[in-house]
């Protein structure tokens, strides 16, 4: 397996608080790699330094083999590296049609605007948001607007995917749909990297998982193996419902 | 371009700009080409300030800067260096949207209030500079003799072609406005506009286009200025910076609805028409300022998106023509 996004000893400090510490993995090309650690543990800094929005202070990160460390957002975008927002981050008086589009001219193809249509379009149906395609994103619910980030990441045809909790505040119905929708992506070949706090789903999903934990890397393996590692167990013990949902999930 | 031809808005602007040429031209008609003029400057002012509040979602006070530039470029050229007009008029809109390309880089850094803040300090900046600037006359400023109304064939035809040179200008301002509007780049700059970090995560490049609608939004004010400092054939930096002219063509972009080209346009002309009979009449004429401001103010208040936000929610079947 060829390795897609690889970092190497990265670190980021905020003033006296130390996010990520000299943190190293390999996400190899096809992988579903589940991201997990308690609140706070810098799981969306991780992505916030792999996409560009922040750029690390020690270490490199390589996607595709390429060097983008400290590299903007949007030349980032533009190699193929997509996400999606934990706290949702619509273009509010655009239609999904629009948001779609957006991603679409923008991403990995840089696509002219009638091509990106039909692409924003096709993406759009393929998380379920076929008839909203006129509806500006203001107007959708929470589970809408989370779809909506998904078809726009979708739409710009990444080869690397963050998901930063995609299922945090759906209904189990929603979950289960979006689980599918993820399943399926997967199989249109595009590697995926998922922060989720809901362990059952991260346990099915992911191929491997790593975990974090104050900035730093606590473990990474198998989920069956990551959910019987004693030290994980402790990590998340500060929260027994969470200690309890893993070891019942493995 | 060429997509642009095939829709029916690109034909309703060039409707509206030979309305601009035909009724003052067939009856001779004087005072209703000086009337047009002006309208004809409020709309390239506010559509082109309309490229960046409404497209981008910056608030430029100080897009004044760029008529005030452009006419003394202008004017500079036509008086000390003899150019011909239409070379004076090019070199004051390529020279003005370059130095805007620069300052954008620069300023586009800052987001919201502070952007706004560096626009109104650009315009006091240049102003200053001017005050000072010997080969423009410094605060005195620079008269131009009227000999050079001549090559335009004396000073009765050279106001007509100056006209038609306004509703020219206008007429691009339209249709670079519509341009943008359908094109990837103004899709990109939408994008910026509603959310910028989600634009840049999605991939738009957000400092390069922000310095290219900057950019384009100074040309078309700079030739509107050269034209209409070399009609005055005086230019001084009082005149040239003012920074209420800024305002009102905020005023006029959010009175008709910002980012809608048709809006923007229809603002403009109204607003120009209050004004000209704010100042024509005895009770009113201290008060055209007064007046502005109140209208924004009733504006952000009570219609946030304007005239057209108004048109298109009674009658949504416009938004499919009026863009």
């Amino acid at each position: 397996m060829t390795a897609i996004l690889e970092l190497e000893h990265v670190g980021k400090r905020f003033g006296g608080l130390q996010a990520v510490h000299d943190l190293s993995f390999v996400l190899g090309e096809g992988e579903i790699l589940g991201l997990i650690g308690p609140n706070g543990a810098g799981k969306s800094t991780l992505f916030n330094l792999i996409n560009g929005v922040y750029t690390p202070e020690t270490g490199k990160i390589f996607f595709r083999g390429a060097d983008i460390t400290g590299e903007k957002p949007f030349l980032i975008a533009r190699r193929g590296l997509a996400r999606t927002h934990q706290i949702v981050q619509p273009l509010m008086n655009m239609t999904v049609e629009g948001n779609c589009t957006v991603g679409a001219c923008f991403g990995r193809e840089n696509l002219p605007l009638k091509a990106a249509r039909d692409t924003a379009r096709e993406a759009a149906v393929f998380v379920g948001l076929e008839d909203r395609l006129q509806t500006l994103a203001l107007h959708l619910t929470i589970a809408g607007k989370k779809r909506l980030e998904l078809a726009r990441a979708l739409a710009a045809r990444p080869t690397l995917l963050l998901l930063d909790e995609v299922l945090a505040g759906l209904n189990p119905t929603e979950v289960e749909h979006m689980i599918g929708i993820i399943r399926r992506i997967r199989e249109r070949g595009v590697t995926i990297l998922i922060i989720e706090h809901l362990m059952q789903a991260i346990m099915s999903l992911s191929d491997r998982i790593v975990v974090l934990n104050y900035g730093e890397k606590l473990a990474e393996g198998l989920p069956g193996e990551v959910a019987q590692n004693p030290q994980v167990i402790e990590a998340y013990l500060g929260d027994p419902k969470l200690a309890a949902a893993l070891q019942g999930s493995a | 371009m060429a997509a642009m031809v095939t829709r029916p808005f690109f034909w309703i602007i060039t409707l509206v700009v030979a309305a601009f040429i035909l009724f003052p031209a067939l009856g001779d008609d004087v005072q209703l080409r000086e009337s047009l003029a002006l309208a004809t400057i409020y709309i390239t002012l506010a559509s082109s300030l309309n490229l960046m509040l409404g497209y981008a979602g910056y608030i430029n006070f100080g897009s004044i800067v760029f008529f005030g530039l452009g006419g003394y470029i202008c004017v500079w050229l036509v008086d000390a260096h003899h150019w011909p007009l239409l070379a004076s008029l090019l070199a004051a809109g390529i020279g003005v949207g370059a130095l805007a390309f620069i300052f954008g880089l620069g300023i586009l850094r800052l987001r919201g209030p502070f952007f706004a803040l560096s626009t109104i300090g650009i315009v006091e900046g240049v102003q200053a500079f001017v005050q000072n600037f010997e080969p423009w006359g410094g605060s005195a400023g620079i008269y131009i003799s009227p000999e050079v109304f001549t090559p335009l064939g004396g000073p009765g035809r050279a106001l007509w072609v100056i006209y038609f040179g306004l509703v020219a200008t206008m007429g691009l301002s339209l249709y670079l406005s519509y341009g943008i509007k359908i094109s990837k780049f103004g899709l990109g700059l939408l994008a910026i506009g509603q959310n910028e970090d989600a634009a840049a995560i999605l991939g738009v490049p957000t400092p390069r286009y922000k310095a290219y609608v900057y950019s384009a939004s100074a040309v078309l004010p700079a030739v509107a200025g050269g034209l209409y400092f070399f009609k005055s054939a005086f230019i001084q930096p009082s005149d040239a910076f003012d920074l209420s002219l800024s305002t009102e063509a905020l005023v006029v972009a959010m009175l008709g609805g910002q980012g809608t080209v048709t809006g923007v346009a229809i603002g403009a002309y109204l607003y120009e028409e209050l004004r000209g009979y704010l100042l024509v009449s005895g009770t009113f004429s201290h008060f055209q300022l007064v007046i502005s401001g109140v209208l924004l103010l009733l504006i952000v208040l009570f219609f946030p998106s304007g005239l057209m936000g108004f048109i298109y929610s009674r009658f949504p079947r416009t938004q499919k023509v009026l863009e």
